[in-house]
């Protein structure tokens, strides 16, 4: 299996042998990560630049090593310290970005659909590290691989997502990736969270968090963003964590082996309880760890070939092949 | 297509290199046995069983996947599949002997060092090839063949092992269109 796309947008766009193969290949990024050496020199000249519009510290910093180890050369612009200040667009900064000609931009942004329309500007590879309320393909990529470390297949497997799914494109990002691997998704939120017609996705819609979490194999609590200046949504956080907050006594119904998910940066005590996220089904480190060799896999399949000035160049002949077999 | 080697013939084969490994390094200490995914850590694993059988001693064995570190990737439109790296123990201080299949052009060899490298600093790295067909582009030599074959530029070389192929066989390729 071969992926051969200029971009990664989202997981709407990719075939389960795609994700498959992106897996695969950040399986074997994970063991390059383990060695006292921690590089290889795949992606030597290459140039990545990470552009986030909003902020992050895991999904940057991941991206970031993510290049570092591959060799290619990572440069963070951060909104906070751009001409964006001065009043530069979206398109402008792109234009200005790709005339240093990098191989890859990865954009954060928050307006749904900026990086395919960066894409569609630049010749350059543009990967999604998360846009609005659309999508956050690396994100369900790092957590579809968790998942199956611990269970052979998606195929059949409960997924509840709990949350504000109206406003996440992790939920998004996942429903797409659960749903083509064959997993049953559920989503759990209070009704204010959870738009309607999500249905038409391919996910069932419990308002009961109990009842949610009985029979699932995995629960993904998301974020309760309370940075996000808007309409409240909930009444008090204390509240939320009281109906829609993930802690032991919880679990108490729940299926033996319970894995748990959360993308991250967890509120302690609104959505998840310490005892929770600390506990022996949270598996929130070893997405963090999974997550870097997702982007490693994803810098390795979109940007490990020739650079776009080569793209139209002539095949080359196989005669560098050791391998006598013909 | 021609064959070139039997089963009977490979065994042979990798009877002697056995046999020359162990006459070389005095011996299995130190020694371990790192073979090149996919048809070299077929080869490895048989030789490892050849000097356990002559001296009663099982040598680590593992594999290294030199794709990270190839040269031609840039060349490449599609990535190729990366195959498992296993390095059962520190190589550090150890002598190596690298095995594959076919000895070519030396650049898959030149990135199975350099992988190797980053996993620590070995006191010696040998080269254990079935098949030398020449046209080398590096400054690289085996240090045990099987058995030398040298090819025009229309031919190729095959190797079949039993592992993954139906049987065991090395075959000269005439290329069609050439």
């Amino acid at each position: 299996m071969k992926l051969k796309r200029k971009d990664l947008l989202s997981i709407e766009e990719l075939s389960v042998e795609e994700i498959s193969f992106i897996i695969e290949t950040a399986r074997s990024f994970k063991r390059v990560n383990e060695r006292d050496i921690k590089k290889v020199p795949t992606l030597r000249g290459k140039t990545v630049i990470n552009l986030f519009y909003e902020p992050s510290t895991r999904t940057r910093t991941s991206f970031e090593i993510a290049a570092k180890r591959m060799s290619a050369d990572a440069i963070n612009i951060s909104v906070s310290q751009s001409s964006v200040k001065k009043g530069e667009t979206l398109k402008d900064t792109a234009l200005n970005l790709e005339a240093m000609r990098p191989d890859c931009i990865v954009l954060r942004h928050a307006s749904s659909g900026a990086p395919a329309m960066l894409a569609e500007l630049l010749d350059c590879s543009v990967i999604n590290a998360g846009d609005g309320m659309h999508e956050h393909p690396s994100q369900a990529l790092l957590d579809m691989m968790t998942v199956l470390e611990r269970f052979d297949s998606l195929e059949g497997l409960n997924i509840t997502i709990v949350g504000d799914v109206s406003h996440s494109r992790v939920a998004r990002s996942n429903i797409y990736g659960f749903n083509k691997l064959g997993a049953n998704v559920t989503l759990c939120g209070p009704p204010t969270m959870i738009p309607h017609g999500i249905e038409e996705m391919g996910a069932t819609v419990e308002y009961d968090l109990d009842r949610a979490i009985r029979g699932a194999d995995v629960i993904m609590m998301l974020r309760i963003q309370l940075e996000r200046d808007r309409v409240p949504l909930f009444p008090t956080a204390r509240e939320y964590a009281d109906r829609y907050g993930l802690n032991l006594k919880r679990l108490k119904g729940a299926k033996e082996g319970l894995l748990i998910l959360h993308p991250g940066p967890i509120n302690r005590g609104v959505e998840i309880s310490p005892e929770v996220a600390d506990g022996p089904y949270s598996l929130l480190i070893d997405q963090v760890t999974n997550g870097l060799a997702v982007r490693m896999a994803l810098f390795y399949i979109l940007i490990g070939g020739p650079s776009e000035s080569e793209h139209e160049a002539e095949e080359p002949d196989s005669n560098g092949k050791e391998r006598g077999t013909a | 297509m021609q064959q070139i080697l039997d089963d009977k013939a490979i065994d042979r084969a990798l009877t002697r290199i056995s046999h020359e490994i162990l006459e070389r390094n005095k011996g299995t200490e130190n020694l371990v046995l790192i073979g090149i995914p996919t048809r070299g850590e077929f080869l490895a694993a048989r030789i490892c069983a050849k000097i356990e059988e002559f001296e009663n001693i099982t040598l680590p064995t593992g594999t290294v996947d030199a794709t990270l570190y190839r040269d031609d990737l840039n060349l490449k439109d599609e990535q190729p599949s990366l195959k498992e790296t296993d390095i059962p123990i520190s190589i550090a201080g150890k002598t190596l002997v690298l095995v594959d299949d076919v000895l070519y052009t030396g650049r898959t060899i030149r990135s199975a060092l350099n992988a190797l490298m980053d996993y620590g600093r070995p006191a010696a790295i040998q080269l254990a090839v079935l098949v030398d067909r020449g046209h080398r582009e590096l400054p690289i030599k085996a240090d045990y063949v099987g058995k030398n074959i040298p090819t025009a530029p229309n031919q190729g070389v095959g190797v079949r092992l039993s592992e993954i192929d139906d049987r065991d066989e090395v075959l000269l390729i005439i290329k069609e269109d050439s």
